[in-house]
């Protein structure tokens, strides 16, 4: 027998899925590794795509 | 009902607790580093660089398509790395990434290695990384390592084939040089490996894998390690013989190279199980050294030629 009543019981079905404070932090780091591998990728593909360009842009006179 | 918890156990979704670390961990960092000096190797084989951004771009691409192999490999072999003591706390084992997030992990990785090498670099290197990393993990993880003491034999040729994803990366093109190096790498990856194997007799017998020594016996484990070393002698002083190093490379090959027959001989005449045990360990040791050196040797060869110092 569960010892919450109805109205803490409909508050948690409402909550969905609660995280753990263990799980909350994986999520979080896991998050700021995603972003910053992302925003890595894509300077390095913009670099890249510059250098491959060849003497037209990477080596243009300024 | 527990307070603690609102959900049933067993109904309750497993959500992940990995760090980003425990990703990292299974991209087998100390494998995906010998990866990037051995491509490193070949790709300075090639007569005339890309740009030093294509380079690194290729060398990142390749390591990525080696961890994405190492991630799919513990993904497979979740089973039997929990039953080892060696390999028990690997992120699977332990609990702290799923099988499903590490087969994503591994596969989403692998394609993005593939396209990004053959954008930074051409299709060939593209497609011979695809192919190593579909070595790697379907030819020798799921299909040899299980089946046959032959799995470290055959699928040495995926750790042996970054010199080639290296020097195609540079040039587009395939050479007797990066096969050279594909053919040391692949005549050393046996007896390094069975001489771990010999150390870890007991825990490849605990999970049912046929390595050698477990398959053969320790006498023919340590002749075969024997007859590869005979092999290996004189194939690691090939680059010198086939004129893409110097004669310093040549002496330190000859030298490594009676070194580690001296070691292989040693462990094939130990008689008790102590110094066969002390022999297997300072060939484990030394045949890592000898790969090491000889390939830091014809790195610091190259680099040293392209600035026009050697």
């Amino acid at each position: 027998m569960s010892d919450k009543g109805p109205k803490d019981e409909a508050q948690s079905s409402q909550q969905g899925i609660v995280l753990t404070p263990e799980q909350m932090r994986g999520r979080r780091a896991r998050n700021i590794a995603i972003g910053l591998g992302v925003t890595f990728l894509a300077v390095l593909f913009y670099a890249v795509t510059i250098v491959r360009l060849g003497g037209a842009v990477a080596n243009r006179s300024i | 009902m527990s307070d603690a918890s609102y959900f049933d156990e067993s109904t309750t979704p497993k959500l992940p607790v990995a760090a980003p670390l425990d990703f990292i961990a299974l991209l087998k960092p100390r494998v995906m580093s010998l990866v990037v000096f051995t491509a490193l190797a070949g790709f300075l084989l090639a007569p005339t660089l890309p740009h030093p951004l294509l380079v690194f771009a290729a060398l990142l691409a390749i390591a990525v398509g080696a961890g994405a192999s190492g991630a799919l490999n513990m993904w497979y072999d979740a089973d039997i790395d929990a039953v080892m003591r060696r390999t028990r706390l690997r992120p699977i084992p332990a609990g702290r990434i799923d099988t499903d997030a590490a087969l994503a992990f591994g596969v989403i990785l692998s394609v993005l290695s593939v396209f990004t090498l053959g954008f930074v670099s051409n299709w060939l290197a593209a497609a011979l990384l695809a192919f190593t990393i579909f070595f790697y993990v379907v030819i020798y993880t799921m299909w040899l390592k299980r089946l046959t003491p032959l799995n470290i034999v055959i699928g040495g040729a995926a750790g042996a084939l970054p010199p080639i994803v290296g020097y195609a990366a540079a040039t587009g093109d395939v050479s007797i040089a990066s096969l050279m190096l594909f053919t040391i790498i692949f005549i050393w990856t046996p007896p390094h490996f069975w001489s771990l194997a010999i150390l870890k007799l007991d825990e490849y017998g605990s999970v049912g894998l046929p390595m050698l020594p477990n398959v053969s016996g320790l006498r023919r484990t340590r002749l075969e390690i024997l007859i590869y070393c005979v092999v290996l002698a004189p194939t690691g002083v090939g680059p010198w013989l086939l004129g893409f190093a110097s004669w310093l490379y040549g002496v330190a090959a000859i030298g490594l190279g009676l070194g580690l027959l001296y070691l292989a001989a040693q462990l094939f005449f130990a008689q008790e199980d102590a110094a066969i045990q002390k022999a297997a360990r300072q060939m484990f040791a030394f045949s890592i050294f000898y790969l090491f050196t000889l390939f830091l040797m014809l790195t610091i060869e190259r680099v040293l030629s392209l600035m026009g110092l050697f």
